[in-house]
């Protein structure tokens, strides 16, 4: 079965025109899709509602450029093509002593109720967190995808470790940013009771 | 070209559309009067069934055997709908999944009663055309779940319908909008109904309408404004008339009656303030007449935190698409409970933009309806819509926990696969538990169905390899296949759904439905008569014991002499004579109500009232 760079026509990189792409997913659902077959055989419309399935599953995977990356991901490293996390969550080696110390404030929002001090800290913790995470995130979109699109055969599968660590970094950086999130919230709900 | 028309089965009134062949436009198909909303009201009675219109007639005098808004039971369990049915005067029995209502001496479903109502609208257009129309969309709201979708599936399966697609409320809203109204951008669809709320965030471009994010709330709507109103309006009544209900002996709140005389009298009111800053109330009662000045402000009080409830959704949906209120283009509004100022003016805060609401939000939806029917008729090919499922889809794994095959908002139809194995030697049969939404926990969402794998050949635990496909089809309806892969074959399926019907179960209904058939032409004609002879009597009754001492002795005899005639005729089954009777009682009381209007009484035949204004919206 083709991959789903193949099914919009395109190799395999990272580079996709976003404007391009969606023109051509437009095509092809205009193309497959079932509105389009309903007074076919039952044979085609079987094939229609396959194909075009199968064209919403490539455009979600390739229209959000972090999806794109995880999904090359599980295409080179040949796993079944699933939606969801293909790569756990991972602590930034550089960031460890700074994580330990935002869980332990987390442990304690979670623990009581939290005063004003304390929720400052999370607050910017957060913040800085986030700004981190669209660094992560700018990294990996940008020259970290680029050095894939740009490597020889045999240099692809150290950029694409790179790329797989980097992810995890940001994997991870997003379940601290929730929990922060969430901590915050659950202290605001109470506040407002 | 096959004909498929559009249908809008709502939980207040339902319509029926088509796209004019000539024109290309969509048009309502009025009825024989000229009445395009079909009130989804079925009334059960002992001389057969009554819908619509002489249903709705009949609401308060057979509170519990006429059935509304079971839009809201649809597809649903006991437990899901225990809480609100102590404001449903009809019957609901508690029992395992599908609730059953016990009505005119049977038990029906949700989906039964359904069909009575897309049968009422499949034979207006049979009558429009004048040939049998078999093939239609059906809209349901877009954050309906899959059971509440194959609800509303199975009941066009009795009503003798072939459901060609389910499309969801909001989404049909922006195609009746279509491309010259809306032109290219960002839209937000705020579709506020009688029972259920949704927010559809689309973009429309070069003819595809592709849905970003959908979310809402299946259980809000103008029903909830009509309860909170009716509720308020109960405590005022218990606190200024206490005097009166004590002498009287009267149980406001367990009188099914006047339960609902108040339900029509608060959306009556509710409807008269979109319009007007205040506006006076007037019930007779028992012994006394309720009057009650309302302002909207006061209205508008009540109705803040079910109107607040909406925003949330609306966040969610903005967030899922990745998007800011400056981001949306326009903002369309739909559905009969965006005509509340107080909506109006939320939804504008909350986007910042004036919203769209030329088309008639009673009728937009099935406008949609209409012009989906026609692309899949072949008739219109510039435009097609990309719609999204509501809801994640996974399956129960160890512990309870959900894992998610298909998260919400993925582009329909969608599939996924997934790979299923044995744990115990020789196991044959391998159990999956199927749910939808968003919590963690398998217990904390809604249970679709549980599906057994059967005919695995007996092998070492771990050994069989059976390939589930989870599929997603355009209605938004999971369909499941599953394949043994070391021998390629077909397992086999049983499904179990947990609030639906069987295939069984539906074969069974069609044929009911043909021995339970709704009382033929004549029969139905008499019913209504008699449902209109008794509605007068019952105001006549009431205006007597209130403003009788008003009136000579005189004019006074020759009423209860015009009450008498009527009496007696409506125990006959000559529908003239009825119908004339009625008309003479009518005439009889002209100066009766003129006395009562005189008398500072002014509306107090205030469910008639409400009755024409629900007409004339």
């Amino acid at each position: 079965m083709s991959d789903f760079f193949e099914v919009f026509g395109l190799e395999r990189r990272l580079a996709i025109d976003g404007a391009a792409l969606q023109r051509r997913f437009y095509e092809l659902s205009r193309q497959w899709h079932p509105d389009f077959h309903g007074s076919a055989s039952a044979d085609v419309q079987a094939r229609a509602l396959e194909e075009s399935a199968r064209v919403n599953a490539a455009y979600r995977a390739l229209r959000d450029p972090l999806a794109r990356v995880e999904y090359l991901i599980r295409l080179e490293e040949g796993r079944a093509t699933k939606e969801g996390a293909a790569v756990k969550p991972k602590a930034p080696p550089a960031l460890l002593a700074e994580m330990f110390e935002i869980q332990e404030a987390l442990e304690e929002a979670k623990a009581g109720p939290l005063d004003e001090a304390a929720r400052a800290t999370l607050t910017e913790q957060r913040a800085g967190l986030e700004a981190r995470m669209a660094e992560a995130e700018a990294r990996i979109v940008g020259p970290l995808s680029q050095a894939w699109d740009a490597a020889a055969p045999a240099d692809r599968p150290a950029a694409l470790n790179t790329l797989k660590e980097a992810l995890a970094t940001r994997a991870y950086l997003r379940t601290v940013v929730d929990d922060l999130a969430a901590a915050l919230e659950a202290h605001e709900q109470e506040a407002r009771q | 070209m096959d004909r498929i028309v559009g249908i809008d089965l709502g939980t207040t009134n339902s319509l029926v559309a088509y796209v004019d062949e000539r024109t290309g436009l969509p048009v309502v198909i009025p009825d024989a009067d000229g009445r395009r909303l079909l009130p989804s009201i079925v009334g059960f009675t002992p001389a057969g069934i009554v819908v619509g219109e002489a249903a709705r007639r009949q609401l308060a005098r057979r509170p519990s055997d006429t059935v509304y808004s079971v839009k809201r039971l649809m597809g649903r369990g006991w437990e899901d709908v225990k809480g609100e049915l102590r404001y449903f005067p009809f019957k609901v029995l508690p029992g395992e999944g599908v609730v059953k209502l016990a009505v005119g001496g049977r038990e029906v479903t949700p989906p039964e009663v359904s069909a009575i109502v897309l049968r009422a609208l499949k034979e207006r257009a049979e009558a429009h055309f004048g040939e049998p129309v078999e093939k239609a969309v059906v809209t349901v709201p877009a954050y309906f779940n899959d059971s509440q979708r194959q609800a509303t599936k199975d009941a066009g399966r009795i009503a003798g319908l072939d459901v060609v697609r389910i499309v969801n409320e909001p989404t049909a809203a922006s195609l009746a909008y279509g491309l010259h109204r809306l032109g290219q951008g960002v839209i937000a669809v705020y579709d506020l109904g009688g029972g259920t709320f949704d927010i559809s965030i689309l973009r429309v471009k070069d003819g595809i309408f592709e849905v970003l994010a959908t979310n809402g709330d299946t259980h809000l709507g103008g029903d909830d404004f009509d309860r909170v109103l009716l509720l308020w309006l109960l405590e005022d009544i218990q606190a200024r008339h206490h005097a009166e209900l004590d002498r009287d002996c009267v149980d406001l709140a367990n009188d099914n009656e006047i339960m609902q005389e108040l339900r029509l009298a608060a959306e009556a009111a509710k409807i008269r303030l979109s319009a007007e800053e205040r506006t006076t109330l007037t019930l007779p009662l028992a012994g006394f007449t309720y009057h009650r000045v309302i302002t909207r402000a006061e209205v508008e009080r009540l109705l803040e935190p079910l109107v607040a409830r909406t925003l949330g959704p609306c966040r969610k949906a903005l967030a899922d698409a990745a998007l800011t209120p400056a981001d949306i283009d326009q903002v369309v509004l739909v559905g009969g409970s965006t005509r509340v100022p107080l909506v109006r003016r939320r939804v504008q805060e909350l986007f910042g933009k004036p919203p769209h609401s030329q088309l008639n939000p009673d009728e937009v939806v099935a406008l949609g309806a209409a012009v989906q029917a026609q692309i899949l008729a072949g008739g219109i090919t510039d435009m097609l819509l990309l719609d999204v499922t509501p809801l994640s889809l996974g399956i129960e794994t160890l512990g309870g926990i959900v894992s998610i095959l298909i998260p919400r908002n993925t582009t329909i139809p969608t599939s996924a696969r997934e790979m299923f194995t044995t744990s115990v030697d020789g196991q044959t049969v391998v159990d999956l538990h199927v749910v939808q939404g968003e919590r963690e926990l398998a217990k904390d969402n809604r249970s679709l169905a549980r599906f057994e794998l059967r005919g695995i050949d007996p092998m070492p635990a771990g050994m069989p390899k059976i390939e589930v496909t989870f599929l997603i089809d355009a209605n938004g309806i999971l369909q499941v296949q599953a394949k043994e892969q070391r021998t390629g074959k077909a397992a086999s399926i049983e499904v179990k759904p947990t609030y639906g019907l069987t295939d069984g179960d539906v074969e069974r209904m069609v044929e009911d439905s043909f021995t339970y058939a709704e009382a033929d032409v004549e029969t139905r004609l008499l019913i209504e008569t008699r449902n209109e002879a008794d509605t007068v009597l019952t105001h006549v009754a009431r205006a007597l014991r209130q403003a009788g001492p008003l009136l000579p002795a005189e004019e006074r005899q020759g009423i209860e002499a015009a009450v008498s005639a009527l009496r007696a005729a409506r125990e006959g089954n000559d529908r003239d004579a009825i119908r004339e009777r009625t008309t003479d009682l009518n005439h009889a009381t002209e100066h009766l109500a003129e006395a009562m209007m005189d008398a500072a009484l002014k509306g107090a035949l205030g469910t008639k009232r409400a009755d024409d204004i629900m007409e004339n919206r």
